[in-house]
């Protein structure tokens, strides 16, 4: 640090982080002081900045995984909160939490939050938008389904529903399923393979492939809810589906958001992933009243997000990266680590905290970061 | 110092070379009970015998580290952890030429060994492109055994296999500097004595490890294999007695293998080998390697003495007589340490002398004159734990850094560890029976360290809030409210006990009488000024006088106490800690004189809040009531995907959270001021919602967030009709602790409180298991010389610690307040 201030003296600029620069840009044209008097308050600035910097050699991810994790012990295990009156269920707390650096495929509920156009940003409108992306499948539209194992048919009996629902419906069936014949009478469909030679197994396939079928809505999107938020209409939905919902022309896509990690990942790229990862894991923490500073999350995220993908905390993430071979195999699955160790001739040099704690050697970070050469005896 | 330490597979040519003794013989002792030679406790492999030397380095018990042996197996075996690399390795290579089963652009796919070896088993040809040969298909009879097309493949044929494979071949194959025939065993060898000795019970019999049975299994059947072959009996035999040498060395290396009946000892007792030796958290890395066990500590209770400094901690003199610290006798301190010596027995004195060439004695009555006059430059003694000695003061658990902290040694009589009650939030300790340890720095560099690093005074700033973490509660809390709080007066006599009960130094102006806001203010530093709180309470201190506002939790306190983090901030860890001791002993002071104590009755309300709260739920009632009824006409209004039922359950349970909320605002305006009431105002103990549940009401009981529903069919209790939807069945109290619960809200509230139990217990499982993850995932991040955020690889994961490289265990929340700085520099 103070190399790196001495250097940056002697270029003529200051080592204070661009923040507060900007705070003294500010804070100096409102007040109009001159620049004289502003020299000397960067000068300040950036004694008082030296002294409340990092120490080289602190053991920052140490400090950051027991900031998060001290707190964690007096977290709810309740997992769900009714956000709204409409009864949307959110897992919260710590198996929110663990969710998050276990870095799921998919949450257990999957929120997105819809924002709207200017244009768009009104209660019929989105009424509206929200009946038009809740997904509808076809067993929701169903009053009974039997399959006719004689004639090799299968019956549908459809709900009372408007006629042009009940057309679109046909036609959704007629062009999603192939190599079918379909009769309608009334509310009745009778469905007829043009391959009579279907076994009963192939039959209950298609039975369940035609029940399954999204007749109208976007896909993944089950519930959703309106809700008034200041001056703003926005649409939560249970179920996520974030790069169908960016594209559709009445969403604000610079605010909609949803709580699954990796859908932001693909959609939006890491770096969005790495805000996302901070903002859900500082919600999870103040939403149980826990106060954790951003400066841990941020650590935490990055390393999770260190190699271009988000990657878990644990055994098959982060911890399972490590260079360390009894690092390794002292986290989890011992022999394994140690089997591939010997077959791959790897090394272990000591450089990490784990490795030398095993060996009783001077970690290396803190004091024990460098070794001291002094002259004794010349009193 | 080791640099390094590098894995690999052993050569049998190396074991054979590495090993003091052969074995082959199944017996261990003979007739005299001495270990036989050539069985597995040849002496030749170490001394577990006190009084015996090591026949191999002639070292007695506790300096020979041990010596391996080895045994020459009849037929090979497989190994089975590298099992799945074998059959990895059979499918990849011709059966004929042993070479990899690819050429050209197959091959590409294979360099550097960078894929997974069951991808690569997609792309082999199914004929060598080297030797012609059809391949045969191969699988893998888990745990230990292949099958190639109809024929079984032995050992032995596997190991010529892989014999075949070329050098060159081999790192494709992710194998380095190894052979892959050395994943058969042929040579087993036979790990020393010292790593499996034995115990001799009281009886005189002797008690063998587990790895020594196991390895008596494997050497009795290889030594019946071998005079089977050579007897010439049928194949069945041998191919019988190949599986079970197998078997054993399988168990041998691992008793969990799934498939396989676990080896058992003769009690029926799962036995222990190799691999769980090493496996989990009672195996050898995470029991003896990541966690060790320490000498140069103690473990006693713990109880509160406010009377002793922040950063001190109250031992036990016996304990202080046991434990000690080496110090190297200097001319500095050689008269010091003599008066010690002489001093003995009594405390403080020198338990042991160290010669300059390392023998040790201990000081006795008899020669402590002797010693005193003997030690000089060059000798080092222990010395009994002293009045002022740096510790390491720890309570588990140690979720953060805080839960070790340096403190001062104070030795006192009686047996419990002392602490200031101040520095209880950072430990998370109570005096119910709480243990914690110390531990005693030994070098000079360790005590420095303790002194400068990990001191109570350095601790004071969390470094996950960046607030004060040590702090009053409670009863302290209370005594800086009935001080401050109004316009309370004090007799000159009363200031003059309080002031001098804290701080003889500090001077007390010439006046008949103070306010308790005046006697605040002598404590603080005379250019102190600061603003804080809300409209109703606005604390302003200007110059360091206490101009308005009441000092509750708020101002001083752990966690919140604005005042306390802007005093650490502003005058220093030190100050800082002067002046939190100052205020502790200042809120004593006022309690001593005012006393302070709650009686059952403040619990009660009066009789206007009564009869509101029983209006209140009379229409909760009857709104319940008229909600039942719609409900059974179908008349509740479906919300999105809820059926009817669980619509009902939504309102009726918003109603009911509703009622409690009026119920907590009629205690708010009706409840008069008393002790109870004062204590949640301060914030010094206890809530509203605490006085709410003792005086008025409990509300809504739950499990898993909803109203009460199990129990009998249909209803919570046999007493109500079934399908009862009404409050009272299912679980709303109306009653507040005070009054009493009736039968049914005991039971409710009973079952609510055992689902916060269960809770309890598997959260602290579970949060446990995070912080293992983080703390693997996160360890090896430190801040190197350029501000750089950087691994154990030394990769760079931030540029800038923090992104603006502040610490929060330095900074106040926000970070550096350039507009206050300016404001100081510049003027408004």
């Amino acid at each position: 640090m103070l190399k790196e201030f001495q250097k940056k003296s002697l270029e003529n600029e200051s080592i204070l982080p661009s923040i507060i620069l900007e705070e003294v840009e500010k804070i100096s044209k409102l007040k109009n002081i001159r620049e004289k008097k502003k020299s000397e308050l960067i000068e300040t600035l950036e004694g008082i900045y030296l002294e409340n910097s990092f120490e080289p050699g602190e053991a920052i991810g140490i400090i950051a995984a027991q900031s998060l994790s001290e707190p964690a012990t007096q977290m709810t295990m309740r997992t769900y909160h009714f956000a709204g009156s409409a009864g949307l269920q959110v897992t919260l707390g710590l198996p929110r939490l663990i969710e998050i650096f276990d870095s799921r495929k998919e949450p257990a509920t999957p929120i997105m939050t819809v924002y709207f156009k200017k244009e768009f940003n009104n209660e019929k409108d989105v009424e509206n938008f929200a009946k038009k992306i809740k997904e509808k499948k076809l067993r929701n539209l169903l009053d009974s389904v039997s399959l006719d194992l004689t004639n090799k048919k299968i019956q549908i009996k459809l709900k009372k529903i408007k006629e042009s629902e009940k057309n679109e419906t046909i036609e959704k069936i007629k062009e999603k399923i192939k190599k079918i014949n379909i009769k309608v009478r009334e509310d009745n469909i009778s469905i007829e393979p043009e391959n009579h030679e279907l076994s009963i197994r192939d039959l209950q396939r298609l039975k369940k492939k035609i029940l399954d079928l999204t007749v109208s809505g976007v896909n993944k999107i089950i519930n959703v809810v309106v809700i008034k938020e200041g001056n703003d209409w926005i649409v939560k939905t249970f179920g996520s589906n974030l790069s169908h919902i960016l594209k559709m022309d009445e969403v604000d896509y610079s605010k909609s958001y949803t709580n699954n990690l990796h859908e932001i990942q693909e959609v939006l790229g890491i770096e969005a992933a790495r805000e996302a990862l901070i903002k859900e894991i500082r919600e999870t923490m103040s939403q149980q009243g826990l106060n954790v500073d951003e400066r841990h999350i941020m650590l935490i995220a990055d390393i999770m997000v260190f190699t271009g993908e988000i990657r878990a905390v644990g055994r098959y993430g982060v911890a399972g990266m490590k260079s360390s071979v009894l690092t390794k195999a002292g986290f989890e699955e011992t022999t394994k680590h140690l089997v591939r160790a010997s077959v791959r001739n790897e090394e272990d040099n000591f450089k990490g905290i784990f490795e030398n704690v095993m060996i009783n050697q001077q970690v290396p970070v803190g004091t024990g970061m460098f070794d001291l050469v002094a002259k004794i005896g010349e009193d | 110092m080791i640099d390094k330490i590098v894995f690999g597979v052993l050569d049998p040519e190396i074991i054979k070379k590495m090993s003091a003794a052969k074995l082959s013989k199944t017996e261990l002792y003979d007739q005299e009970g001495y270990p036989v030679e050539g069985g597995l406790m040849d002496p030749r492999l170490g001394t577990i015998d006190p009084g015996l030397r090591c026949r191999t380095c002639s070292a007695s018990i506790g300096e020979c580290p041990g010596h391996f042996g080895f045994l020459e197996l009849t037929k090979p075996v497989v190994n089975v952890l590298y099992a799945k690399l074998v059959y990895n390795l059979l499918g990849l290579t011709c059966r004929k030429c042993g070479r990899i089963l690819a050429d050209g652009e197959g091959m590409e796919k294979f360099k550097n060994g960078k894929k997974s070896l069951k991808k690569l088993k997609n792309i082999v040809k199914p004929k060598c492109p080297f030797c012609g040969e059809k391949q045969k298909k191969i699988k893998f009879l888990k745990p230990s055994s292949f099958v190639e097309g109809a024929s079984i493949l032995s050992s032995l044929d596997v190991r010529e296999r892989l014999e075949r494979i070329p050098n060159e071949d081999l790192p494709h194959l992710g194998i380095k500097n190894t052979r892959p025939e050395y994943f058969i065993i042929t040579l087993l060898p036979v790990p020393p004595v010292t790593m499996r000795p034995s115990i001799t019970l009281e009886t005189g019999e002797r008690s063998e490890d587990d790895l020594t049975h196991k390895l008596v299994d494997i050497v009795r059947i290889n030594k019946r294999l071998r005079e089977n072959i050579d007897l010439g009996a049928p194949d069945f035999i041998i191919q019988d007695l190949w599986e079970l040498l197998q078997y054993h060395i399988s168990t041998y290396i691992n008793n969990e293998i799934t498939g396989v009946p676990p080896a058992r000892h003769r009690s029926g007792r799962i036995l222990k080998t190799l691999t769980q030796r090493l496996k989990a958290k009672d195996g050898r890395f995470r029991h003896n390697l990541i966690g060790k066990r320490v000498n140069f500590s103690a473990r006693t209770v713990v109880s509160p003495d406010p009377m002793l400094d922040i950063d001190e901690v109250g031992v036990p003199l016996e304990i202080a007589k046991e434990l000690t610290i080496p110090v190297v006798i200097e001319k500095k301190n050689v008269k010091y340490i003599q008066k010690l010596i002489e001093n003995y027995p009594d405390w403080p004195t020198v338990n042991y002398v160290i010669r300059p060439d390392g023998r040790r004695k201990k000081v006795a009555e008899t020669n402590k004159k002797e010693i005193a006059e003997e030690i000089e430059v060059g000798y080092t003694v222990e010395k009994q734990l002293e009045n002022g000695d740096w510790v390491i003061f720890n309570r588990q658990p140690s979720l953060h850094r805080m839960s070790m902290m340096g403190h001062r040694v104070r030795v006192m009589p009686y047996k419990t560890f002392r602490l200031n009650p101040t520095v209880c939030p950072p430990y998370n300790a109570d005096f119910d029976g709480d243990e914690m340890n110390i531990h005693i720095p030994q070098t000079k560099e360790a005590q420095a360290e303790t002194e400068l690093l990990t001191a109570v005074a350095t601790q004071m700033r969390s470094p996950r809030f960046s607030g004060p973490i040590i702090g009053p509660k409670n009863d302290y809390i209370t005594g800086f409210y009935l001080l401050t709080n109004g316009d309370r007066s004090f007799t000159r006599e009363n200031t003059v006990r309080i002031v001098r009960a804290c701080d003889i130094d500090i001077e007390i102006p010439e006046k008949k009488t103070f306010t308790g806001k005046e006697i605040f203010s002598l404590f603080l530093p005379k250019d102190f000024n600061f603003e804080y709180g809300s409209k109703s309470d606005n604390v302003v201190i200007k110059n360091g006088k206490l101009i308005s506002g009441t000092i509750d939790g708020r101002g001083i306190s752990a966690f919140k106490g604005k005042i306390l983090d802007e005093v650490d901030k502003k005058y220093g860890h030190t100050f800082a800690k002067k002046f939190l001791f100052n205020m502790t002993k200042l809120a004593i002071e006022i309690l001593s004189i005012d006393g302070f104590t709650l009686s059952l009755s403040e619990h009660e309300l009066n009789e206007k809040a009564n009869k509101k709260i029983e209006q209140l739920l009379k229409d909760t009632q009857e709104f319940a009531d008229n909600l039942i009824k719609d409900f059974e006409k179908g008349k509740i209004k479906l919300t999105v995907e809820k059926n009817s039922e669980e619509a009902f359950e939504i309102i009726i349970k918003k109603e009911l959270a509703e009622t409690l909320n009026k119920v907590t605002k009629i205690v708010k305006d009706e409840i008069p001021e008393n002790n109870l009431i004062l204590m949640a105002k301060s914030g010094s103990r206890g809530s509203i919602v605490n006085i709410v549940q003792s005086s008025a009401m409990i509300g809504q009981e739950t499990v898993k967030n909803d109203r009460i529903k199990i129990g009998f069919h249909d209803r919570t209790f046999s007493h109500f009709k079934k399908g009862d939807k009404n409050m009272e069945s299912k679980g709303f109290v109306t009653h507040g602790y005070k009054q009493g619960l009736s039968p049914f809200e005991f039971f409710f509230d009973a079952m609510n409180s055992r689902e916060g139990l269960m809770d309890k217990s598997l959260k602290t499982r579970h949060s446990g298991y995070l912080e293992r993850r983080l703390v693997g995932a996160l360890k090896d991040l430190k801040v190197d010389y350029d501000g750089t955020v950087r691994d154990s690889g030394n990769k760079i994961v931030q540029f800038v610690a923090g992104e603006d490289g502040l610490d929060p265990s330095k900074i106040q929340k926000g970070g550096i307040n350039v507009k206050r700085i300016s404001e100081e520099i510049i003027g408004k």
